[in-house]
Order: C-alpha cells, then structure tokens, then sequence
C-alpha cells in the first residue's frame, strides 16, 4: 500500500449535456474504474475515442476537461486522497508531483514566449529549483531526450521547432519539475510513422532513466506494448481488462481486447493490373502559389476495379496529387488521362460526366457533410445532380445505397451529428457511390477512426469495390491499411514517387533507404519491437 | 528580422498614401460645401465688385488644381496657410487648440486605457459570475447614454451639487499643470465614460477567446492560479486585437471630442472647428480635416505595427 504512488479506488466522472430542445440531462463517462501505479511504473491506458482514458488520466490531477466532474471514487497521490484539498492544494500537485504530456504539443505550447521559459516555469512556480538550476536540468533533459542544439533550442519559440521536436520538448518540460508522474495523453499520435519511433524511444528511455512512473494513454495497442508493464483496456468508461502488458497481447481474456489485438487482419489478395488503365497520371509537376513544387514529375496509374494506395507522411504531396486529378489544381505540366480520354486541367472545364465518374471521400466526414441536411438529401443530391433522379425512384435508390453500406433506411432522416463516426464515413462513402463512378479517390478516410471502426470501413470497401467493380486511389500514411487493401503501391516522399509497383513488388526487399524507415518504422505488436528497431537503425548508420 | 522591417515599411507607406487620397478628398469636399467666403465676410449688403475683388485677392478664383497643389505645397512646408475670416496664421491658432485637445484626449487615455484593461482582465476572470455582470452592465449602461447628458449629469452632481470640479473647463497659459487637470477633470471622466465599455468588452472577447487554447489547459494543469494564467498565458496572445481597439477609442479621444468640448467650453480643436464652419472659412475647416485624419491614420498605423510586432511568427521568422 505505502509503494502505491497512484491508487485510484471506484472512481467516477460525468458531465451535464445540453441537448438542442431538450432538457439537460447528467451523462456518465467513466463508471467505477479503479487501478493502483506504483512508483517508476508505467500503465498504458487503452482504448477507442469516448472510452474515457483521458478523462482518467487528467483526473490523477483532480482536473476535468470541459465541464467534466468527478462524481465519485477517490484518487490517492502519494497516499492523500487528492480530491478532498479543494483548488489549492490541486495547483500544489499540478505541474510538481504530476505532470501532463499533451497530445498535441504544437497546440500546447504558448506560442508567444520562448520555451525555455514554458519549460522551467513550474519548476519556479512551486519552488523545487531556482531558475538557473532548473535551467541546467532542461538543458541536460533537452540532450537526453535528442534534441538538436540543446543549449539553445530553449531560446526558440514553439513554431520556430518541428512537431516531434515539440513533443520532447513537452516530455522534458514534464521532467523539469522532476513530477513523482507524468500522465501522456497520446504523446505520438499526432507524429508521422518515422518521426513516432523516435519521440517513442525518447520517452521509454527517460521514464526508466528518471525512475518517473507514468499513465501512458493510447489508442494504439502496438505502441502501448512498447512502453508500458500494464495494460488497462477501457470501453465506454467501464474498465474491460487489466493486467500485464505480456498479458494482455499474448493471452487476451476478453473477447473485446481480442478484437483490439488481431484488428487489420484484412487479407485482400492482389489483383493483376489490367491493359487499360482507368486513371494515368503523367509526369505531374505542380506547385501552389510560390516557386515550391509540392510535386514533382508524378506518374501513376490506377487500373479498373483494383486500388492504387499512395503511401507518405504529411507534406509528401498526397493530398496535393489528388487536388490535381480532381481538377482543384492544375499542374504546371503533365497530364490526367482518364479511361483513354485527356481531362481537363482545371474543374471548370471539365464535363458533368467527368465530374461524375471521379468521386472523392475525405478524412473528416463530419466537415464533408451539411450538418443541416439529413442523410437523405446528403445521399439524395449526386442522384438528382447527375441522374436527374426525383420522388419514388430516388427514395428507392437512396434506400438500396444505404443498403449497401450495412446501414439501412431506418437512417434516411437522420441529421450527421445524430450518427456514429464510423456511420458518419459510410455515409459519405454512399454519397460517392451514388454518381456510380469509376475511380474514388479516398484521402485518409480511415485516419480519424478507432481501429476497429477503421477495419470496418476497409472491408466494406473492399466489399463495394467487389460489387461495383469501382477504383480506389487510396491515400494514406497507414501501412498496415496500405497492406490490407492495397493492389499497387506508390511511396511518395518530398513531391516525388520514390517507389511504385504492385504490392508484392513494393513490400518486397531489397528496399530503396526510404522505403525501408517506413516499414520498419510501423510499431508492431511485439514486446521489445522497439529496441530492435531502434537497434537496427543505429546498425545501419554505422555502416553495417 | 528583414521581413518584419519590410512589413513596417509598407504600413508607414501605405498611410502616407492614405493620408494624401484623404487630403484630396478633403480638398473636393470643402470646394462642394454650399455658400462663399467673400460673401460672408461683407455680409450681404456688399456690391459686386467689392465681392469680386475680395474674391481675387483671396484666390478663390483660381481653378481648383490649382489651389489644391498651392494649398499641398504649403502643407509640405508646414504652412497650414491663413484664415480667410480674420487673417489669423492658422498653424498658430491651431497649435494653442491641438495642445489643449491633445491634453484633454490624453488625461482621458490615461485613465480609460489601463481601467478598461484591468476590468476586462477581471471580466474574464470572474466570468459569467457577479463581477463580471456587474462590469459589463455598469460599462454598457454608460456607452448606452449620450455623452452630452453624462456631461450635463457630471456638472449638476459633481460641478454643482459637490463643488469639486469647475463646470466650465476654463484653461489659459498661466494655469499649473494640476489646475489645468482639475479644470478638464469633468470632460476627461464624460470622454473616459463613453470609450471604456468598447475596449473593456473587447479585451474581455479577446482574452475569453484565447482561453479556449489548448496551451491555457497546459498552464492550468502547471498549477497555476487563474489571474496568473490569463495575465502570462492569455494576455500576450490578444495583444492585436486590444490594441486595435484602443487606438481607434485614442483616435475617437482626439477627433471625436466636438460635444464635449462645447459642453465644458473647452478651447479646442472641436469648437475651432465648429466656429470656422459656421464662418465659411474653408482654409481652417481643410486644415482642421487634415489633422484629424492624420491622427486618424497615425493611431491605426501604430495598432497595425503593434500587432505586427507583438507575434512571434514574424518577429522570430523560422
């Protein structure tokens, strides 16, 4: 019991909703969790969007984010039960025996002072060093943590570093005060794949170096593994299993951590390519306003009924390429050719038909639909545009879509904030099935979703594509839903193609040098995956 | 560095610009207003001849390029030209006036600017509780009233019925600095009155809105207190917006002072102004114009390069 650094007993959090024309009415978002984190000991928090890991995690500060409240329970920090001091004594905890790691570091920096000043200022705020000595610790915990020049990065601001930068910079900030634990709040999500591995690295080794015990919180089973010597599975608030990380991977008890363990499990067999291409990009240099070629000298094909998955990180160009075959932006040079017929460059002069048989599906589907107009008009709009479809006909239409979407028309009159994420993407997926095209470009439409939800619209995309004998190109920066679905492959990196084949091509050795940090940089399911990668990387620039 | 000189340099131009299509716009205003200056001047007994001669020599004849480019050239040699009523040299009867507005004006930001900030600051704080409410209904209820009643209000409670203050803001050359203080002490709470509620409720809008960001939730889980958390958090992040409200309220101090000046029968700008109009005397109406907007332009000039130099993205460039 005296070695417990965190015991949180039956604790309960809720919020008061304010439904449009209705009353408010009490909800609860977590229901009686209760764990124990003893010092030096790092507990992965897992689960989907809305399993209430956050909200567990900043209660071990006493802290509700928007109107969340601790309805119950009680949380023991170091043996006083925290919730009983009232605010004062939660700011003397706050930022000195716990500290937070953001998700998103690049938000949750100030962004008008230096960062050596954000770093050390609950350091100085509750007296546990003066500022020259808490200066020296964040410079030794900025060179710990891999920083590049770190005697001077502290006298950067927040946009003058990258994303990955930011977030070591955060961890270190939480290290600062030197906290008895450090709560992260899904510290790598918001990196790229090859930027993740790195930041992942830095974090492991200074929670073992510092002795910090630590709540990491995930989505992602395959990182948690990796840092964690506990896993708590959480869903909708309710705690569904927790035991050892070794455990939990291995010898799942649950049949809900079962599903979370063997998601993309897709197997989609490669298609060979046709002689005709659907879709033929050509040599594609273009550029928004300025002299940068965001792309450069592009060439892919896309062929009937098969996916073309374009693989890269933020900044590669992706979405950029499917704004130039969408007509969004003309490219300097090069052409579109679409089932053997040249497109116009610009959206303006091209012709319905055009218009109609290249259809696209976006990442947030909340934002791609009217939030004023039911599902049914949503879907109901390509069938009048194109098909000119009206009253019986089009109702029939609408209801065999959702139909097809495992949806059903119980939901032709619901609003979009009435649906599910999951329900939301699939939505949009009928609306682009509706024109009835040949190619859909999709631009990370999985990318917003819990991986189960996100398995679920991978595989009735597969099924559509079955059906209807529809095209995808597939944007994303997701390997493992590159390797679900995928029939050939681009890699792109800085504007350029580095790599492009079938599959089997692709993802077969020998691989190009950016290829290879890619793959390997994918987390997997595997205790000690990291430190082989890691040690693998640091083999290679060695030179073997 | 260089990008924010460079950024700097082309406000400066752009109000000089501005300032120039201003006194074009002035210039063929003034020449459209209804009524004569020689017929004012002798009155309307006088014959033809004595009208056209006095015309002539007052140069009224001329085409309007013309004296519009006599009148730019004695702009740009700080000669602001002469009155046509009474011959006076108008740089320096304007000179006496300016200083006396500009006094009145800046008696009066000294006390708005840093209240409505701190009320503002204090809005936020205790918002959407007692304080808050307090302030803003207490700084909408005195922008809600014309400015010439809370003046008449001030003379008769605190002219009158107290004593403390003259109702008459009488200044002359021989005054202390601390009687000519006590003497616009009435016009300066009238003018502080009328331009607190907008900065108030601007710093408060602008504060509440960077309250949402996630770095405020950063500072809050560091342990600090709330008034420490907008102050070094918030503060610094709503600069722009605050400042650009203040320097058009400071712009407003200045341009907008015509009432009460005529309520407190303050010898400034505003009632020069007034008189000149009633007097046709087009040469100090253009003058008056100029100035105002050159404050104008100047003050905005001054909120746009503090919002340029208060963010770090152009300040520090990458």
């Amino acid at each position: 019991m005296a070695d417990n650094l965190l015991d949180v007993r039956n604790l309960k959090m809720g919020a008061t909703v304010y439904p449009p024309g209705e009353p408010p009415r009490d909800i609860t978002i977590v229901d009686g969790v209760s764990f124990t984190l003893e010092k030096g000991r790092v507990l992965g928090l897992i689960g989907e969007s809305g399993a209430g890991k956050s909200t567990i995690g900043l209660a071990a500060m006493g802290y509700g984010r928007g109107g969340v409240e601790i309805t119950g329970g009680e949380v023991f920090v170091n043996g006083r039960d925290i919730l009983k001091g009232g605010i004062g004594a939660l700011r003397k905890l706050r930022g000195k025996e716990v500290c937070y790691v953001a998700q998103s570091a690049a938000a949750a920096f100030n962004p008008a002072h230096r960062l050596m000043d954000q770093v050390v200022e609950a350091a100085l705020l509750h007296g546990t060093a003066n500022r020259k000595q808490a200066e020296e610790r964040a410079v030794a915990l900025f060179a710990k943590l891999g920083l590049p020049d770190p005697e001077k990065i502290g006298r950067r601001y927040p946009h003058q570093v990258s994303g990955g930068q930011l977030q070591r910079v955060m961890t270190a900030m939480a290290l600062c005060s030197e906290p008895d634990l450090i709560v992260f709040d899904e510290p790598t999500t918001a990196l790229d794949v090859t930027t993740q591995i790195d930041v992942l690295a830095a974090i492991k080794d200074a929670i073992r170096d510092f002795g910090v015990a630590a709540l990491y919180i995930t989505h992602d089973l395959a990182v948690v593994a990796q840092v964690s010597d506990e896993i708590m599975v959480l869903r909708n608030g309710r705690q569904v299993e927790h035991g050892t990380t070794e455990q939990v991977i291995h010898r799942p008890r649950e049949d809900y951590t079962k599903a979370l363990v063997s998601v993309r499990s897709i197997v989609h067999e490669e298609k060979k390519p046709t002689p005709e291409p659907v879709l033929k990009v050509e040599n594609i240099t273009a550029a928004y306003s300025g002299t940068v070629r965001v792309l450069k000298n592009v060439s892919v094909e896309v062929h009937p009924g098969q996916t073309l998955a374009v693989v890269g990180e933020s900044g590669s160009g992706k979405s950029t390429l499917a704004r130039v075959i969408t007509g969004l932006l003309p490219p300097i040079e090069g052409s579109v050719t679409f089932a053997g017929r040249e497109l116009s460059r610009a959206l303006a002069q091209r012709s319905k038909d055009d218009l109609r048989e290249l259809q696209m599906i976006y990442q947030m589907a909340d934002v791609a639909m009217n939030p004023r107009q039911t599902v049914g008009t949503i879907i109901g709009r390509p069938l009048e545009f194109y098909f000119g479809m009206r009253g019986k006909e089009k109702q029939r239409r609408i209801a065999e879509l959702l139909e097809e979407i495992e949806m059903g028309d119980g939901f032709i009159d619901r609003y979009p904030a009435e649906l599910s994420g999951g329900q939301k993407q699939r939505v949009c997926i009928a609306r682009a099935l509706a024109a009835k095209p040949s190619l859909i470009i999709c631009d990370e439409v999985t990318s917003a979703l819990d991986p189960l939800v996100a398995d679920g619209i991978l595989k009735l995309l597969l099924n559509l594509q079955r059906i209807e004998n529809v095209a995808y190109l597939f944007i994303t920066h997701d390997l493992a839903t590159v390797k679900a679905i995928a029939d050939s492959i681009a890699v792109m990196y800085r504007g350029e193609v580095v790599r492009y084949g079938s599959k089997s091509e692709v993802l077969k050795p020998p691989f190009d040098d950016y290829t290879d940090l890619l793959l390997s940089s994918v987390p997997e399911m595997e205790l000690g995956w990291l430190e082989k990668a890691i040690a693998g990387r640091r083999m290679e620039s060695a030179g073997y | 560095m260089s990008s924010l000189l460079t950024l700097v340099a082309q406000r400066l131009a752009l109000g000089i610009l501005l300032l120039f299509a201003v006194s074009i716009v002035i210039f063929a205003g003034t020449q459209i207003l209804p009524g004569d200056v020689a017929q004012s001047i002798l009155g309307q007994s006088a014959t033809p001849e004595a009208l056209a001669n006095l015309r002539r020599d007052l140069g009224l004849n001329d085409p309007a390029h013309i004296r519009y480019l006599n009148w730019l050239g004695g702009l740009l040699t700080g000669d602001l030209g002469t009155a046509l009523s009474n011959g006076a040299d108008i740089g320096k009867s304007i000179g006496r006036r300016l200083y006396n507005t500009l006094f009145l004006a800046s008696v009066a930001a000294v006390v708005s600017v840093p209240l409505a900030i701190l009320l503002g600051l204090l809005a936020v704080r205790y918002r959407n509780r007692w304080p808050d409410k307090l302030i803003s209904a207490a700084t909408l209820a005195s922008i809600s009233l014309p400015e010439f009643f809370i003046g008449y209000v001030l003379i008769y409670f605190v002219a009158v019925q107290l004593g403390w203050f003259p109702s008459v803001a009488t200044v002359y050359d021989s005054m202390s600095f601390w009687q000519r203080l006590s003497a616009v002490a009435l016009p300066a709470a009238t003018l502080t009155l009328v331009v607190l509620a907008h900065m108030m409720r601007m710093t408060r809008a602008a504060i509440l809105n960077v309250m949402q960001s996630a770095y405020i939730e950063t500072a809050e889980l560091k342990g600090l207190s709330g008034f420490d958390i907008i102050r070094k958090h918030a503060f610094p992040n709503a600069v722009a917006p605050i400042v650009n409200v203040v320097m058009l309220n400071l712009a407003y101090l200045v341009v907008g002072v015509v009432v009460v000046e005529v309520i407190f029968v303050y010898p400034g700008m505003g009632q020069y102004l007034v008189d000149h109009v009633a007097k046709r005397d087009v040469p100090v109406v253009q003058a008056c114009g100029l100035i105002f907007a050159a404050f104008y332009i100047g003050l905005n000039l001054v909120a746009d390069i503090v919002a340029i130099v208060s963010n770090p993205r152009l300040r520090h460039p990458k």
